[in-house]
């Protein structure tokens, strides 16, 4: 079932009568811009004046109807319980200042309280600026995801548990239905249903950890975990090893976590943090995992413009870029796990 | 074919007039252009090398299966021996054979990408 979402509406509207109703009688917009545009998720940063003083915020609102049913994502809403839940727990996630109803009139939708840093991951991996913090940022990472994953998840959110031979199972369902036939991908779902770690207890993933999805501080490095709309239940290595699939690390494959760190201080940072023990193996068994999802979601995005559903030339572009997964692959198979 | 101008300079013709009209767009324009860009630039590297890197693939490919083909039929035979288990990672030449196919195509559609094991960016 596809959510009824009126996807056009007038955001700098709207975002006039947030300032009102937050900020009181008078309040007004002072900025409004938008920040980036995903296929079906915008951001904009806005700021107002009202009886409180000033407020610089981030509004997230889904600008295309959202089906739950073929979909990993989960609502806006469970996203904003989410993120209060790990803050609460000691996380570094963003302050929710307000979730949208009807009377907001912007669909589906939140605000944040903004925190300063940077998003950009060649920027973290590469500006002289993050020279001095970069160091510390994969022990930080560890330390980030050990209190994501022991926040106990908030009852009645209905979020979906995957392991890794479901995993699999999807991602090579998702793969055979394209009809392409690509030798690397094939021997990448081989090996790896071989390879399939012992379970272990499930626990609250992020579920899309990685270099572009983090705010950093030149200064102080992690300063919120963001974009937790593929938040689910699942292996804690899940996590780990997204951040360090090599398409995340920005023309820096010699620093296997994000660019810009090594396994050793990511595992020490989240046992440090109290995680249970993670092998490195079963870290690189879910990047192996990453980098083979990254190549079956980028040939997914590839037919949707195929098919006529998203017309942007953004998606058959990122069709090539199933190459560089395999590139990845082929070299991650003759290391081994 | 023609040569006064060849098919790769049209689409390189075409990514420049991209690139000069950029600064008017507004930013979402800007960054699809940017995009249409790269996918000529890509289109340009397919016309130059896309045949010498089908050829090598077809003869690493013909190598592992013990006989000709073209792309298709040989690539299609290679999926499906791995899907059924007959080619696994410890197949002889498997890997390095799949490793100079990846390459010669991340050249063509990524070549500023640094993959797994290779050093950083000079």
């Amino acid at each position: 079932m596809v959510t009824d979402v009126d996807v056009r509406v007038d955001v700098r509207e709207g975002l006039e009568r947030l300032a009102e109703r937050l900020g009181g009688r008078g309040a007004r917009l002072t900025e409004a811009q938008r920040l980036s545009g995903g296929a079906s998720m915008e951001t904009w940063a806005f700021s107002f004046e009202g009886e409180g003083g000033a407020e610089r915020l981030i509004l997230r609102r889904r600008s295309a109807p959202f089906d739950p049913d073929n979909t990993r994502a989960i609502p806006l809403a469970t996203e904003a319980a989410l993120i209060q839940a790990t803050g609460a727990n000691g996380a570094r996630a963003p302050k929710v200042r307000h979730v949208c109803d009807e009377a907001d009139g912007l669909g589906e939708a939140y605000l944040m309280v903004r925190v300063d840093g940077e998003t950009l991951g060649r920027k973290i991996t590469s500006d002289p600026r993050f020279d001095a913090v970069r160091p510390v940022l994969a022990r930080q990472c560890g330390e980030a995801l050990a209190q994501i994953h022991a926040t106990p998840p908030p009852p009645g959110l209905a979020l979906k548990s995957v392991d890794a031979a479901g995993e699999l199972d999807r991602y090579e369902e998702v793969y055979r239905a394209t009809g392409a036939e690509r030798p690397i991908l094939e021997i990448a779902f081989q090996y790896l249903r071989r390879h399939v770690p012992e379970p272990v207890p499930l626990v609250l993933l992020h579920g899309d950890f990685r270099n572009g999805n983090i705010m950093f501080h030149p200064e102080f490095g992690v300063a919120a975990v963001l974009d937790w709309e593929l938040a689910h239940i699942g292996d804690p290595a899940e996590d780990m090893g997204w951040i360090c699939t090599n398409s995340w690390r920005f023309g820096r494959p010699d620093r296997p976590v994000g660019g810009f760190g090594d396994y050793a201080d990511l595992l020490a940072g989240y046992a440090a943090a109290g995680g249970p023990p993670v092998e490195l193996s079963r870290v690189r068994f879910w990047q192996t995992l990453g980098s083979l999802r990254w190549g079956v979601m980028c040939l997914g995005m590839y037919l949707s413009w195929r098919d006529g559903v998203e017309k942007s030339v953004e998606r058959p572009m990122i069709g090539r870029r199933v190459t560089e997964t395999e590139a990845d692959l082929v070299v991650l198979l003759e290391q081994g796990l | 074919m023609i040569t006064h101008p060849k098919t790769e300079e049209l689409v390189r013709s075409v990514a420049l007039w991209l690139e000069q009209i950029r600064p008017q767009l507004d930013p979402r324009n800007a960054f699809l252009a940017r995009v249409a860009g790269n996918a000529l630039a890509t289109v340009e590297r397919e016309l130059t090398q896309g045949p010498a890197a089908e050829a090598e693939a077809v003869t690493l490919m013909a190598q592992l299966l013990g006989h000709q083909g073209d792309f298709e039929a040989l690539n299609a035979e290679l999926c499906a021996a791995i899907r059924d288990g007959r080619f696994t990672v410890e197949t002889p030449g498997l890997l390095p054979a799949l490793q100079t196919m990846a390459r010669n195509q991340l050249a063509i559609d990524q070549p500023n990408y640094r993959p797994e094991g290779a050093s950083a960016r000079p």
